[in-house]
């Protein structure tokens, strides 16, 4: 019971960093019709330039910087090659992304090489107890974080103008221009906010118990397209109940595998995929999405 | 075919055959493995290009070829017989299997993609990769686990594509990567001809009209799930052919040759080759973006110490593979940015300025006169009355 209960508890917060990732991954494709394949390359971009950044300026000065620099790229992408592609098919927007990811991928495992680098966290690696039930300091912050960042996302998605703006951009374009509701802006704030989102699941995706930053986080955040796919991509909630869901079913997959042993070592790493297909096998638009209705 | 184009046709296919008996080993076994991705990227063009349907899991068949050839024609005794189980069939039969199981999973999978719009399909095949390098890494008596297995050479009746026995053509010995050359060759050649009518046969037209239009083309009579789930059977039943021809070239299977990388790099074969011939979809733009995609880094890696910028193994510096994938994510980046009307209008540019010279041999064709042509221009005009 309790390896149960520290299991669920460490996957709840595996699940929070998926959920960050991909409520970036669903504004992104509400606010500019992109299904954004370099949300892994953010993630990895995030982790390296905060380990870069805290050398010379400090953690705090340092993860901040990183985060901003994230943020940077994904507006100077929107900027520069997604705004010029509005209208085109929702296939050739992906294959973009793909592009983009492939040139940031390989940059920057060719920088990050086979080193592993460690972001100082000034936790460290502490270890929470809470009974018996135990989780790393750093994965208990990334839960309390990420709450109140999905809190705040969630309340300016309900009342700010830019959250207003973005839904009527989702529900329909052409209305929500025609209302003088300027696209280009809502979408760069989108991109914006998705760089920020994944550059702080990476600050915590990459401290205890994850040894540091190496290629190898990119997977992890791979592992957020199941998350936002099976909440339904078009959906904020859905973006956070699908990465739970995952989340904790990684953690349990991972931590029982010794009964789960027939099924393969490492069959944590693919529960992600295997809860997808599952669900949408049953629901093709995902838990919370729209369900496309074709008028001819 | 005018006449220039046959005599070039003509004169091509000579020199490829003469190749042998003048290019060092090197060059051979390149090409053989050019042979092989033009094979995959002709099945991903098929699904991509013709169909619309976007996939990531083509390294997923290519693997399911490569381990199914591996099992059916290894045999138990060859290697680590206590680990590894084979059946030890004769390869032919293998490399049959392996395009069969491939296909089969294509189909399976199909129910699935036939459910997802486009965009959802592109990461829902995600979880092929995932899933598919779990049991490569797993499975160790099929598919030698996380080290991989090597591959038993292929023959056909009797003839066998190995150094041994020794066979001298002309003065020239034809070792394993000289016969491998000719087997390339001549799959290759038979997956683009097989492709190239495919795609301008009825279902072929009926896969375009899919691609432009579901609901206009389900309005046309073409039974939209059938057809998407017969393009999955079609592109992996490629992928698996050139899964096969992949285990050939290198010799051996691991689990890290079918990664999601894999997958990207066909993806920008179809992608950069539909931008350099006759649109997304056409075989000929498939072969063009295999022959580039997978010689880059390969003549990177040879002329390194000439180039500029780029540095051979082991030393400081842009690695050939490094920089071919700066290149190639780079030109995938550049054809959609300058090409803003999408893949559809790139080929239907590319169609309307060579209509009659090279899309249509016969005029006809390029008008449209059977339903499946009707119901494709339609689709186009519902396509653009939705863009509007």
């Amino acid at each position: 019971m309790t390896q149960f209960l520290s299991l669920v508890l460490n996957g709840v917060s595996l699940g929070t960093m998926y959920a960050l990732i991909a409520l970036g991954f669903v504004i992104i494709f509400k606010s500019s019709g992109v299904v954004n394949f370099a949300q892994g390359s953010f993630l990895l971009l995030g982790a390296y330039a905060i380990v870069r950044l805290t050398g010379p300026l400090g953690f705090w000065l340092g993860a901040l910087a990183g985060i901003a620099l994230t943020a940077a790229v994904a507006i100077a992408v929107e900027r520069l090659i997604i705004n010029r592609l509005r209208g085109t098919s929702d296939i050739s927007l992906a294959v973009v992304t793909i592009g983009v990811d492939i040139v940031l991928l390989t940059d920057l495992t060719r920088r990050i090489g086979s080193d592993i680098l460690n972001v100082p966290h000034p936790w460290g690696g502490d270890v929470i107890r809470l009974g018996d039930v135990g989780i790393s300091t750093n994965r208990a912050l990334a839960i309390v974080v990420a709450g109140v960042l999905i809190g705040l996302f969630f309340a300016a998605f309900k009342y700010s103008d830019w959250g207003v703006a973005m839904r009527a951009v989702a529900e329909d374009a052409d209305t929500a221009a025609l209302m003088g509701i300027r696209q280009g802006r809502v979408s760069a704030i989108a991109w914006l906010v998705a760089g920020v989102l994944a550059a702080v699941a990476a600050l915590f995706l990459v401290g205890a118990p994850t040894p540091g930053v190496s290629p190898a986080v990119y997977t992890v955040a791979l592992g957020a397209f199941p998350a936002a796919i099976l909440g339904g991509l078009d959906s904020t909630g859905g973006a956070l109940a699908g990465g739970l869901l995952i989340g904790v079913a990684e953690a349990l997959a991972a931590g029982y595998q010794d009964q789960l042993l027939f099924l393969g070592r490492g069959f944590g790493a693919v529960v992600p995929y295997l809860v997808m297909i599952v669900v949408l096998l049953i629901r093709p638009s995902g838990l919370f999405g729209t369900r496309e209705l074709t008028r001819v | 075919m005018s006449r220039a184009r046959l005599v070039a046709v003509v004169v091509g296919g000579l020199l490829l055959l003469v190749v042998p008996f003048y290019v060092e080993e090197f060059w051979l076994r390149t090409g053989f493995a050019i042979c092989g991705a033009v094979v995959g990227a002709l099945g991903l063009s098929l699904l991509l290009g013709t169909a619309g349907q976007l996939s990531l899991a083509h390294s997923f068949f290519l693997a399911v070829g490569a381990i199914g050839y591996t099992f059916v024609a290894d045999s138990p005794g060859r290697t680590r017989s206590d680990e590894l189980s084979g059946l030890g069939w004769p390869p032919l039969l293998g490399l049959l299997v392996g395009v069969f199981l491939a296909g089969v999973a294509g189909l399976a999978f199909s129910p699935i993609a036939a459910r997802l719009r486009g965009i959802y399909l592109g990461v829902a095949s995600l979880a092929l990769v995932f899933l598919g390098q779990h049991v490569l890494n797993s499975w160790t008596s099929v598919t030698g686990g996380f080290n991989g297995r090597s591959v038993p050479d292929f023959d056909l009746f009797g003839f066998a594509f190995a150094d041994t026995p020794r066979l001298v053509v002309l003065g020239v010995p034809f070792r394993e990567s000289e016969r491998l050359w000719y087997f390339g060759l001549a799959l290759a050649l038979a997956a683009y001809l097989f492709a190239r009518n495919l795609v301008r046969s009825r279902p072929g037209t009926a896969l375009q009209a899919v691609r432009d239009s579901e609901i206009a083309a389900s309005v046309m009579g073409v039974n939209v799930q059938r057809y998407k789930a017969g393009a999955f059977l079609v592109s992996s039943a490629y992928a698996g052919l050139s899964g096969v021809m992949y285990a050939l070239s290198i010799g051996s299977v691991a689990p890290e040759s079918f990664g999601l990388y894999v997958s990207i790099q066909y993806l920008a074969m179809v992608i950069l080759g539909g931008l350099v011939s006759l649109g997304l979809g056409s075989p000929g733009g498939a072969v063009l973006g295999a022959v580039f995609v997978t010689a880059l880094p390969l003549v990177l890696q040879r002329y390194a110490d000439e180039l500029p910028l780029v540095s051979g193994a082991g030393e400081d510096g842009l690695a050939a593979g490094e920089a071919a994938r700066y290149l190639y994510g780079l030109a995938i980046v550049l054809v959609v940015l300058f090409q803003p009307a999408g893949f559809a209008g790139l080929a239907r540019r590319f169609r309307t300025v060579t209509a009659g010279t090279v899309q249509g041999s016969t005029p006809d064709e390029v008008r449209g006169s059977g339903p499946g042509g009707r119901s494709r221009r339609r689709a186009r005009a519902a396509d653009r009355g939705v863009q509007q």
